[in-house]
């Protein structure tokens, strides 16, 4: 892909007229437990236009893959989105009915799970898991179905797809269970996947391979993306926007070349720092300082502040969000560059 | 699992407290553990005070009157006026008495057969943990022949051969109930041996027999303690159908499966206090043992806990 | 595979072999079978000859050999009793044993699974908790008990159900069976859910625990994002996985099944093989107590490989370690 392409894609999606594929809006789902309620996430709002790669960044228990989970109606009980909007193309999921969301799962929003050796069905070939996912949204018969899996495989780069259909997932590599677990997702041309850290379970070497193809479907296809993941260096080859997430807020969000180079957030600003690549050789891996706060006590205010270096009294507030520059927006009473400290 | 799902906070405080607190507690946790072992400590109560509890003995014959058979539940008695709570069975035996009495030898058979047991099969699968080769395997294939074949199967051969009689009967369940002990206990015994403690105990010179009694049997006994109540309970049901069948104590001292089938024929004529009462009497026990087992599986085996 | 499958077999061979041995020592010490088979009034020249006309006077090992030689030809003997066959008399009895006990196995399945599959899906629900409670008093119940409690309540009370015998017979390959006619089924009804209860303890408890085990996975969560229906991501994704060690207990279990028949056809006087030994037991009939024990352990043997088949047709990951 071009750099030029890609700024125009850009620039087109960012028209204030264009509908956004997903728009998300103060979503909060919480974990009812015995032991007390878990705010998961916390009034979370997101935007993803047609075309665009969007970046959830967040260390785990951050929030990140309920979040994910949340858009497309797969949170388990003692699980509930307790408020907020899912508005896909203007339609609000968290409103429709199991049957009217199960027409969306899949087949406009699909799904791509963290560890590929759990996402498959270890007893199911892999032709089955794939006709099943095809019959789902489109009455064909078996034969074809199985074709359109076979053509879908080889679009994910998969070498002899007619030997894998028929392959057990034991059979595979985890790379390889991966592909198949991504051409799952993309069977019905998905106008939104969510990726829920993929490649992270995988080798370096597979983990570039697989970004790289699926870079290359989602502009092919012009699907919207949601890319979770706890790394920086991922998004920033990847992704068009991103939003940094912590105890289930979103703390800064916009455009990856702004926050990546410009973060305003403190906590954003940990993240870059601790990446291997920002440190010199022979230097100490800058870390941020302390733990993620108990999501069960939670403290009042900015969650972030125990461990912040700029936290005043101010910070036992709860931040707003701002918009710092245009598309860039920060929950942080105290936002500014690294260096203006 | 979940960690978050679990009611931690309860058990911080009990960090510090010796491990057999900690089981006494989480055990109370449970009520319906706490009804059945209030339950088993009652029925364990009147059957070792039986004989100064019921109005008659019911192994006496002399004390038996034939007039008051099956007399129906609340019938008083034909010569001293004593109310036949239960009713009589058909040789005129006041049913609580007999129940009572009954109860002692399901429970003497249940609880010795499962201690007896639990002795030798504990000893053989330290003894095989211990030694391993040859011994180690030939003891295990055993076992596994023995756990592989209904329980009620082997019953059936070993009485053909050794013949009826509660002796035989005892027989039976020990020569089939050690193989679940021995089993686990060379389980355990060969996890623990490869913990750094063991290691430790070795290294400060103490004895294989010290380190086998001192520090690996301590750690077996969780688990065979579980095993324990439920083979009781195994045990318990096993006797009564055998003597059920006829296989078990003789007529004159009937247990509860003998009274339940002496009361059979006389169901049709809708005497059903004699077999409906002793069988409550044996379902109660069953259960009580049955709960406190599986309330001590999820306290003393964590593993287990769903 | 194949090195394996020969090795099991010969195991399996092992057994059996181990097992003739042990039923036919541990028979020849059951009483002494002449002293009911032949009457007081008989002299020792007659009774001698009635010894030596059943070969009992012959040294115990002699008696083995013989014994093993008749087996390897299905031929352990004539019953002493019934002066038939043992072996045949078995066999005639078999049919209808093996009816009562796939019988109880199916009515296991059928109510064990969907209230299992229920309990594991809504662990919390009071339903749930109380299946879970009735399976703990599934468990101890005395199955003898329960049985005369069952005539007690349905055949004597109520009068709904026959209480005793096979009822109406038709027959199907050579066999006589109760289920193809509606008062054999009245028959079967009471004794299958007699031997039944304990296995749908059983199957309940451990479809449970598979459904809750199966159910976080991830692969559940995969299947639904794909849009299936909840049917087909519980029939399909769901029980394909937790069916697995239901299947191979039950199967382990169906020889255990055939085993407990004998207290469950003693008492619905259902004709089967297991009330035949413990006639047998009772009269010292020491051929036909061997012919069953032996016609029992080959049935547990060949269960013990079925098992280990079903293993290999239902996970594949079994599949190709035991290809290896």
């Amino acid at each position: 892909m071009s750099l030029p392409e890609r700024n125009a894609a850009a620039m087109s999606t960012q028209a204030p007229t264009q509908t956004p594929t997903l728009e998300v809006r103060n979503l909060c789902t919480s974990f009812y437990t015995r032991a007390g309620v878990l705010p998961a996430v916390r009034d979370v709002s997101l935007r993803v236009a047609p075309g665009r790669i969007l970046g959830l960044v967040g260390e785990s228990g951050s929030g990140k893959s309920v979040t994910g989970f949340s858009i497309l109606g797969l949170v388990d009980a003692p699980g509930r989105i307790s408020g907020g909007q899912v508005l896909f193309k203007g339609r609000d999921l968290t409103q429709l009915s199991a049957a009217g969301l199960r027409e969306l799962q899949g087949n406009r929003i699909a799904m791509i799970f963290q560890d590929p050796m759990m996402t498959l069905n270890p007893v199911l070939r892999v032709d089955t898991q794939m006709i099943e996912a095809v019959r789902a949204h489109r009455t064909v018969s078996k034969r074809e179905a199985r074709a359109h899996a076979g053509r879908t495989l080889a679009l994910m780069g998969i070498p002899s797809p007619e030997e894998r259909l028929r392959a057990y997932p034991h059979q595979l590599s985890g790379g390889m269970r991966q592909r198949v677990a991504i051409a799952i997702a993309l069977l019905h041309a998905p106008d939104l996947i969510i990726a829920d850290e993929p490649t992270t379970a995988l080798d370096v070497t597979i983990q570039a391979q697989i970004l790289s193809e699926v870079q290359k479907l989602v502009r092919e296809q012009g699907t919207s993306l949601i890319w979770i993941t706890h790394d920086l260096s991922v998004v920033a080859g990847l992704a068009d926007d991103v939003a940094v997430m912590y105890a289930g807020r979103i703390v800064e969000q916009g455009s990856v070349a702004d926050v990546l180079d410009r973060p305003q957030h403190p906590y954003t600003q940990g993240l870059i720092d601790s990446l291997p690549s920002r440190n010199k050789r022979g230097q100490r891996l800058r870390q941020i300082p302390g733990m993620a706060p108990d999501l069960l006590s939670m403290p009042t205010g900015c969650a972030f502040a125990a461990r912040c270096s700029r936290a005043t009294s101010v910070c036992a507030q709860e931040p707003p969000e701002r918009e710092i520059a245009p598309g860039q927006t920060v929950r942080c009473f105290h936002p500014g560059a690294a260096d203006a400290q | 699992m979940n960690a978050a799902s679990k009611p931690v906070p309860s058990h911080v405080g009990l960090q510090a407290q010796s491990p057999w607190r900690r089981v006494v507690l989480e055990f109370i946790s449970s009520p319906t553990a706490v009804v059945g072992l209030l339950v088993l400590v009652l029925i364990m109560l009147v059957a070792v005070l039986a004989p100064w509890i019921v109005v008659q003995n019911p192994y006496d014959l002399m004390q038996l009157n034939v007039l008051d058979a099956r007399l129906a539940p609340g019938s008083a008695n034909m010569d001293s006026g004593y109310t036949y709570w239960l009713g009589t069975d058909g040789q005129g035996r006041d049913l609580v008495s007999a129940i009572l009495y009954g109860l002692r030898i399901s429970l003497w058979v249940g609880i010795g057969s499962a201690l007896i047991a639990a002795v030798i099969g504990t000893l053989v699968g330290l003894v095989s943990a211990y030694v391993g080769g040859w011994l180690d395997a030939l003891l295990m294939r055993l076992v596994d022949l023995l756990l592989s074949f209904p329980v009620i199967l082997m019953a059936l051969m070993i009485l053909a051969w050794l013949g009826k009689g509660v002796g035989n009967v005892m027989l039976t369940l020990i020569l089939l109930e050690w193989a679940y002990y021995a089993r686990t206990a060379r389980g355990q015994a060969l996890t623990e041996s490869r913990r750094e403690y063991v290691d430790a105990a070795r290294g400060q010179g103490i004895g294989p027999w010290r380190i086998v009694v001192g520090h690996i049997l301590p750690n077996c006994l969780p688990p065979l303690i579980v095993i324990g109540a439920l083979q009781i309970a195994r045990a318990i049901t096993l006797e009564a159908t055998l003597s059920f069948l006829g296989l078990g104590v003789p007529v004159t001292e009937p247990s509860l499966g003998l009274l339940i089938a002496n009361g059979f024929q006389y169901m049709l004529s809708n005497e059903y206090w004699i077999s409906l009462f002793p069988g409550l009497a044996l379902l109660i026990t069953i259960v009580a043992i049955n709960l406190v087992g599986d309330r001590l599986r999820d306290v003393l085996n964590p593993r287990l806990l769903r | 595979m194949i090195g394996w499958t020969l090795r099991r077999l010969t195991q399996s061979f092992l057994v059996v072999l181990l097992m003739t041995l042990v039923v036919f020592v541990g028979l020849n010490a059951i009483g002494n079978p002449m002293d009911i088979l032949v009457g007081e009034d008989l002299n020792q020249a007659e009774r001698l000859q009635a010894i030596a006309h059943l070969g009992l006077d012959k040294p115990l090992w002699e008696q083995y050999l013989i014994f093993l030689k008749g087996a390897v030809h299905g031929n352990l003997g004539q019953s002493f009793v019934y002066h038939e066959d043992a072996m045949r008399l078995i066999l005639q009895r078999l049919p209808a044993t093996f009816e009562l006990a796939f019988c109880a196995l199916f009515l296991a399945v059928v109510i064990g699974v969907p209230l299992g599959m229920f309990a594991g899906t809504y662990p919390d629900h009071p339903l749930s908790r109380m299946m879970m409670a009735a399976s703990i008093v599934g468990f101890s119940l005395p199955a003898f008990w329960v049985a005369l409690m069952m005539i007690m309540l349905f055949s004597i009370k109520l009068g709904w159900l026959p209480a005793s015998g096979r009822g109406e017979t038709r027959e199907l390959f050579g066999v006589q069976w109760s289920w193809l006619t509606l008062d054999g089924l009245q028959h079967l009804l009471l004794p299958a859910l007699n031997l039944a209860l304990f296995k749908i303890s059983l199957v309940l408890r451990l479809t449970r625990a598979g459904v809750r085990e199966v159910l976080p996975q991830e692969f559940v969560k995969f299947a639904r994002a794909k849009g299936l229906s909840p049917m087909r991501v519980m029939c399909m994704h769901v029980m394909r996985n937790t069916m697995i060690p239901v299947v191979t207990v039950l199967a382990m279990e169906l020889g255990s099944t055939i085993a407990y028949a004998v207290v469950t056809e003693s008492i619905f006087s259902w004709p089967g093989a297991g009330k035949l030994i413990l006639d047998s037991i009772n009269m010292l009939d020491r051929p036909v107590v061997v012919a069953y024990l032996m016609v029992v352990v080959v049935i547990f043997v060949v269960l013990n490989l079925i098992v280990d088949g079903l293993y290999y047709l239902l996970d594949p990951r079994v599949r190709v370690e035991g290809s290896r």
